[in-house]
């Protein structure tokens, strides 16, 4: 075996956004390793990819071009790497957001991110356990029940064009928790912060 | 739709829990990682860890045992007690904390609430607020219940919300530790108050005591220490009545 060539992996995108520990936590506790970087070559050899992300949208596009991660990004995704975004993660992949009037986004997924409707909702964001509606049998979901319980922290939701949402959420109004498409599976919730149904989630993706 | 949460704290000195423990498992009782991985099991739907050592040592201990926590539990994880600058904050979110409790520091000085909320999102940010009935007012007290820092607590709580805060803890030290049940007027106050979640403290005995804050104050989170370490009391027999209630809870 050729000692020099790095192995295939669990490769989480680090871009300065948020608590990444805590991702790879959960999968060393499902035995995995992986390994947090924003070296696009790890990238490139990654079998597994996870955009995390906690903070602001126009930040984290910020953050992702001046570390040059946008192009490895949008090719490892091109080239059909088994991908996960998460929370802000989800978001990225949109066209736009209207987070600071309108935020240019990686347009992997066509549609928009949006701010919960302050005038209906009483509390913003939106943090805590809420029930989940699958709507698609995809094998991430193998062994969650329907409307399980994952935790949720955003303010910004994703909406998008095509038929992608794979799970709903309800909040004052149904918003998009899961979406897939290909080779791309996001999750607005947090799945590393989601006990065992989110435990059961990460273990589905890898074993995909 | 959103379940309201139930939240153990486990109150830490000298990497010990200090506080709401019945002795009658030594072992495990006072190790901190071992009661954290309990309730993880045992369906709490966040921890809050309120460290109150007091040494020069602290920060470099206090960031070891986050760290092994948030290696071991899956849910969202607060952590408090003595932040008092930007640089407490980063340090217990490097180790592995999801959100960061401050309490004095933000009377003594509010603009740390705004600072912190744009560096970290308002989500990581949690202002604890201690409050006595004093005539007929809620009044803040600061340094762990000691100092009446004059402020009515209606008022900052409102403050703390427009400045940013993502969250706030409510303590009522009337019933801190008294087994009385949670102060429903108080906690009610703030929750009509502020359009963030409200996490009430202080004065749970049983699931009804939760039952009251959740259906007569409309509180998001109730917290408790010692109550969870008994048996009958423990988070799932405690969320099972509130389900039977007709409260969405995580089961």
């Amino acid at each position: 075996m050729n000692k020099n060539k790095p192995k295939k992996k669990i490769v989480i995108i680090d871009y300065g956004m948020g608590n990444l520990k805590n991702v790879r936590n959960a999968f060393n506790f499902l035995g995995y390793d992986a390994e947090i970087t924003g070296n696009y070559r790890h990238i490139e050899n990654a079998a597994h990819l996870i955009l995390p992300g906690v903070g602001g949208f126009k930040d984290a596009m910020l953050t992702l071009k001046q570390k040059g991660l946008i192009e490895p990004v949008k090719d490892a995704i091109a080239g059909g790497k088994n991908f996960l975004g998460i929370c802000l993660g989800m978001q990225l992949l949109f066209e736009t957001s209207e987070e600071f009037g309108h935020s240019e986004g990686l347009g992997i997924l066509k549609g928009k991110v949006i701010k919960f409707d302050e005038e209906i909702i009483p509390l913003i964001p939106h943090i805590g356990w809420n029930d989940v509606e699958i709507l698609k049998p995809l094998k991430e979901f193998n062994g969650i029940e329907n409307k399980s319980f994952f935790y949720f922290l955003h303010s910004y939701y994703c909406v998008p064009e095509e038929d992608i949402a794979a799970a709903v959420c309800d909040y004052y109004g149904k918003f998009s928790a899961c979406v897939k498409k290909d080779n791309i599976f996001a999750c607005q919730f947090h799945p590393e912060k989601s006990h065992t149904a989110g435990l059961t989630l990460l273990k589905n993706f890898i074993n995909n | 739709m959103l379940a309201k949460r139930i939240i153990p704290c486990l109150d830490i000195k000298n990497n010990e829990v200090v506080k709401g423990i019945n002795f009658e498992d030594l072992r495990s009782a006072g190790d901190p990682v071992e009661l954290a991985k309990r309730y993880n099991d045992e369906l709490a739907d966040e921890l809050m860890f309120l460290d109150i050592t007091a040494s020069h040592e602290k920060r470099k201990t206090i960031s070891e045992l986050v760290r092994k926590i948030s290696e071991n539990i899956f849910i969202p994880f607060s952590v408090g007690g003595g932040v008092s600058e930007i640089e407490d904050i980063r340090n217990l979110l490097n180790s592995g904390a999801d959100k960061v409790s401050i309490n004095t520091a933000a009377v003594l000085g509010p603009g740390l609430i705004d600072t912190a909320a744009k560096k970290f999102g308002s989500s990581t940010i949690v202002i604890a607020i201690d409050a006595k009935k004093i005539g007929d007012e809620y009044i803040v007290f600061t340094h762990g219940g000691r100092n009446n820092s004059g402020i009515n607590a209606i008022n900052w709580a409102k403050e703390v919300y427009n400045r940013g805060a993502g969250e706030i803890l409510l303590t009522s030290m009337d019933r801190d530790g008294t087994k009385n049940g949670y102060e429903i007027n108080l906690t009610s106050s703030v929750v009509k108050n502020v359009k963030i979640p409200v996490i009430a403290s202080g004065g749970a005995r049983d699931a009804k005591d939760m039952e009251e804050v959740f259906v007569k104050a409309d509180a998001s989170a109730a917290l408790a220490a010692s109550i969870f370490h008994y048996e009958d009391s423990g988070i799932i027999p405690i969320k099972k009545y509130l389900k039977s209630k007709g409260i969405n809870v995580r089961l």
